[in-house]
């Protein structure tokens, strides 16, 4: 009789007999799969949290090509213009559903080792608060308006000198006191401090807004709107949704971080794959007589060909999973870095997905295959005869 | 002489598990010191700063400009030897990937202050008549293809419209760490450009940055206090800080970035570690009877050790050789791939220091306990294994 498959059974009880061995090799797969996993996750906590800025029928508006807030310019008439353009939502009392905000950096020393770095800070309204429903106070209250009052994003809270509730900044030549500390629901808000619009302009001297957002009656009515826009050669400004403003925004650092990930993890993982290579040469070096005897009992080439990968696929799996056990505790950790794109500070977090989970297994199974091959396929290839007289 | 021959008939006597080894050591050095690097590059800028000169910028961020006036005030401070000025122009060449630094300066002082960039002087008076000319460095115009003539057109996102600019003139750096991807144009076009738009009542007059040269680079400290100290409670407060300082507040904002890609250029020897651990791991178990058989004639337990130890180290050594004489060829090819991102792209000789240390701790790590554990085989056992 001919058997297809060397039981399972078989080729775990083989990994634990080399424990040693076994752990040596899939550590090393496991740290290649963790790195693979944390910066996937790096670059989704980032897309993620710019994703989660954007509000779905939200519109924002910024002077043509200016790409990022902090270049654009939107005069006052502008903006008055812009908030009389039909097709916008009302609140109860008929007027619409605008917020027109100016939008600087500020450099501000960082709790941890005093180093400044860039802090977005933006004036805003009640309008801009509504526009917003994400962002909730979560400590003190708001500021009110035509005051030297700011509240500050959690991120900002915990990360800067200064930023915490009754505290004061010094800026713009105003101490600003801070009188509330709002949660965005881990958007990008949480790493802004916001102050009152007006106030805002007359302290940086700002003659216009940076930007104009505006939620619309109908999320359909997003391509009448540009077409109006468009149409009017007063307003030399373009419009986004605002999901869409804030996915750009990220796209840089994401893409910049996965392609840095992921060329260091395919360097990493030939060591990984080495290892497994090693290790499965070894195991079919040391069973050649047992390999004889499975094929003087009728187990076919093929038979002992999986039997070895899948050994091989076994031991990266474990690494595997180690691995992506390990990335998954970096869920934990809040980081924050600047993003090039808008010059200033952004905290995210680290954020495991089903997909993510998928990839780094494939990514491990991958090595576990390209390491095992080989040896596998040697094993397959041995003489009958002669491996049987070295038993 | 006997030991060594021994070691190499030792390393050598598993051909393909010691090149496998071996080829696995040299990627993961490589590696270690790829990312090293990549690291140091970030850095170059802060390195390449001068210690005489200082920067002033607005004390509220680097995006808030200061009035043009102030460069009066601030040479009449004393101690300030001259002055110059610059404005981060921000324009995108055909599309957004390919960055590289465009200021607009005030020629004639700016070149004054920046001796390390080198432009002969015919260029330079070339540059200096034409209000629509550009100067750009060597690897800049050599990356695309520019010679002095040809006109580059830049997007504005900071100054809005389409830009065109006459090459006047390409620049060298002086030493090896200069940044030679810049591209320099007229403050005072770009001025303008502004005035025009914006009437009399917009930012004409202001300017980015000014880079101020201190007359003894010792009074720096007391020069940059003095400075603020003259604007302090104005309309647009000032922070003056070293070259070095300004250009080190930029690393310092991806220092997550960075910390991240040191941790990982960790990991890689870690992995590297296991992989020869288990090389050395192997090979003990196979040779556990001739252990023995060497302890059965007499040989002490501490041969056995150096035996094992000897072999790993002579390996790693080897892997380390080939690691670091690889690197230099892949860091080449690496900084002519990325073009731009890095002006200044080297290996160090204290990232070769760490490789080849790193290369001796794998070697030594991974034959510790293998080698603790074949020096204290029960003979007898050992014997018995062979049959």
């Amino acid at each position: 009789m001919r058997w297809r498959t060397v039981p399972l059974n078989y080729i775990l009880r083989n990994l634990w007999m080399r424990r040693v061995t076994t752990a040596l090799t899939a550590t090393g797969m496991a740290l290649v799969v963790y790195v693979f996993a944390t910066v996937l996750m790096m670059g989704q906590g980032i897309e993620a949290t710019l994703v989660a800025t954007g509000q779905p029928d939200n519109v924002m508006v910024l002077r043509k090509g200016a790409g990022a807030e902090i270049n654009s310019v939107v005069t006052r008439e502008q903006a008055a213009i812009l908030e009389s353009l039909p097709g916008l939502a009302t609140d109860g009392l008929g007027r619409a559903r605008v917020t027109r905000e100016p939008v600087v950096l500020n450099s501000l020393p960082k709790r941890s080792n005093g180093q400044p770095s860039n802090v977005t800070v933006r004036g805003t309204s009640a309008q801009g608060l509504a526009l917003r429903p994400q962002v909730r106070l979560v400590a003190g209250r708001m500021f009110r308006p035509g005051t030297s009052e700011i509240v500050t994003g959690g991120a900002v809270a915990r990360g800067f000198a200064g930023g915490g509730l009754g505290e004061t900044l010094r800026f713009a030549g105003r101490e600003w006191r801070v009188v509330g500390v709002f949660d965005a629901g881990r958007s990008g808000f949480d790493s802004e401090i916001w102050g009152d619009a007006e106030q805002m302009m007359q302290a940086f001297r700002r003659q216009g807004y940076s930007s104009v957002v505006a939620q619309l009656a109908s999320p359909d009515g997003f391509e009448a709107l540009r077409d109006r826009i468009a149409a009017d050669p007063r307003l030399t400004v373009e419009v986004k949704p605002e999901r869409q403003f804030y996915a750009e925004q990220s796209q840089a650092l994401a893409t910049f971080i996965r392609i840095l990930g992921l060329s260091l993890s395919v360097i990493f993982s030939i060591g990984a794959v080495v290892g497994a290579m090693i290790t499965m040469f070894a195991t079919v070096a040391a069973r050649v007589g047992e390999i004889g005897t499975l094929r003087a009992l009728g187990f076919r080439r093929s038979a002992v060909l999986l039997a070895f990968l899948g050994e091989s696929m076994a031991l990266s799996l474990v690494g595997g999973l180690v691995g992506l056990a390990a990335a998954s505790l970096m869920q934990t950790v809040d980081i924050s870095t600047v993003n090039f794109q808008t010059f200033a500070e952004l905290a995210f977090r680290f954020e495991l997905t089903l997909s993510i989970a998928v990839q780094a297994l494939l990514f491990a199974l991958a090595m576990g295959v390209l390491g095992g091959f080989i040896p596998a396929w040697r094993a397959a290839r041995l003489p009958i005869v002669d491996s049987l007289r070295q038993a | 002489m006997f030991l060594l021959r021994l070691l190499l008939k030792n390393a050598f006597r598993h051909r393909l598990r010691t090149g496998l080894t071996l080829v696995g050591l040299v990627v993961a050095l490589c590696a270690f010191g790829l990312l090293r690097t990549i690291v140091d590059a970030w850095y170059a800028g802060v390195n390449a700063s001068s210690s005489a000169r200082l920067v002033t910028r607005s004390a509220i961020s680097l995006t808030f400009p200061l009035p043009l006036h102030y460069a009066e005030r601030i040479r009449a401070v004393e101690g300030v030897e001259g002055i110059s000025w610059a404005n981060w122009f921000g324009g995108v060449y055909i599309t957004e990937s390919n960055f590289f630094a465009q200021f607009a300066v005030d020629a004639p002082s700016y070149f004054a202050l920046y001796p390390e960039f080198v432009l002969d002087d015919t260029e330079r008076t070339a540059f200096l008549r034409d209000r629509q000319g550009c100067v750009v460095g060597r690897k800049l115009a050599a990356r695309y293809g520019w010679q002095v003539g040809d006109v580059v057109s830049l997007r504005g996102t900071i100054y809005p419209g389409t830009w065109s600019f006459t090459i006047r003139g390409i620049y060298q750096g002086r030493e090896a760490g200069t940044d030679e991807q810049q591209m320099f144009i007229h403050w005072q076009r770009v001025a303008e450009a502004v005035r025009q738009r914006a009437g009399a009542g917009g930012l004409a007059d202001h300017v980015g940055v000014y880079v101020v040269s201190v007359r003894d680079p010792d009074e720096a400290p007391m020069v940059s206090q003095r400075i603020d100290a003259l604007f302090r409670n104005s309309l647009a407060e000032t922070l003056t800080e070293t070259e070095k300082a300004f250009q080190l507040s930029f690393v310092s904002m991806s220092e997550t970035i960075l910390l991240a890609i040191q941790a990982v250029s960790f990991i890689i020897i870690l992995i590297i570690m296991a992989v020869m651990a288990n090389t050395m791991t192997m090979t003990a178990r196979e040779r556990l009877a001739e252990y023995a058989t060497l302890k059965a004639l007499g040989f002490r337990p501490g041969f056995v050790v150096k035996l094992l130890l000897g072999e790993s180290l002579l390996i790693a050594a080897i892997g380390g050789a080939l690691g670091v004489a690889v690197t230099f060829p892949v860091a080449r090819a690496f900084a002519a791939s990325v073009g731009t991102l890095f002006p200044v792209f080297a290996v160090s000789p204290l990232t070769v220091a760490l490789q080849v240390l790193a290369a001796l701790v794998v070697g030594a790590v991974a034959a510790a306990w293998p080698a603790w554990k074949m020096s204290r085989i029960d003979i007898v056992q050992g014997l018995r294994h062979v049959a």
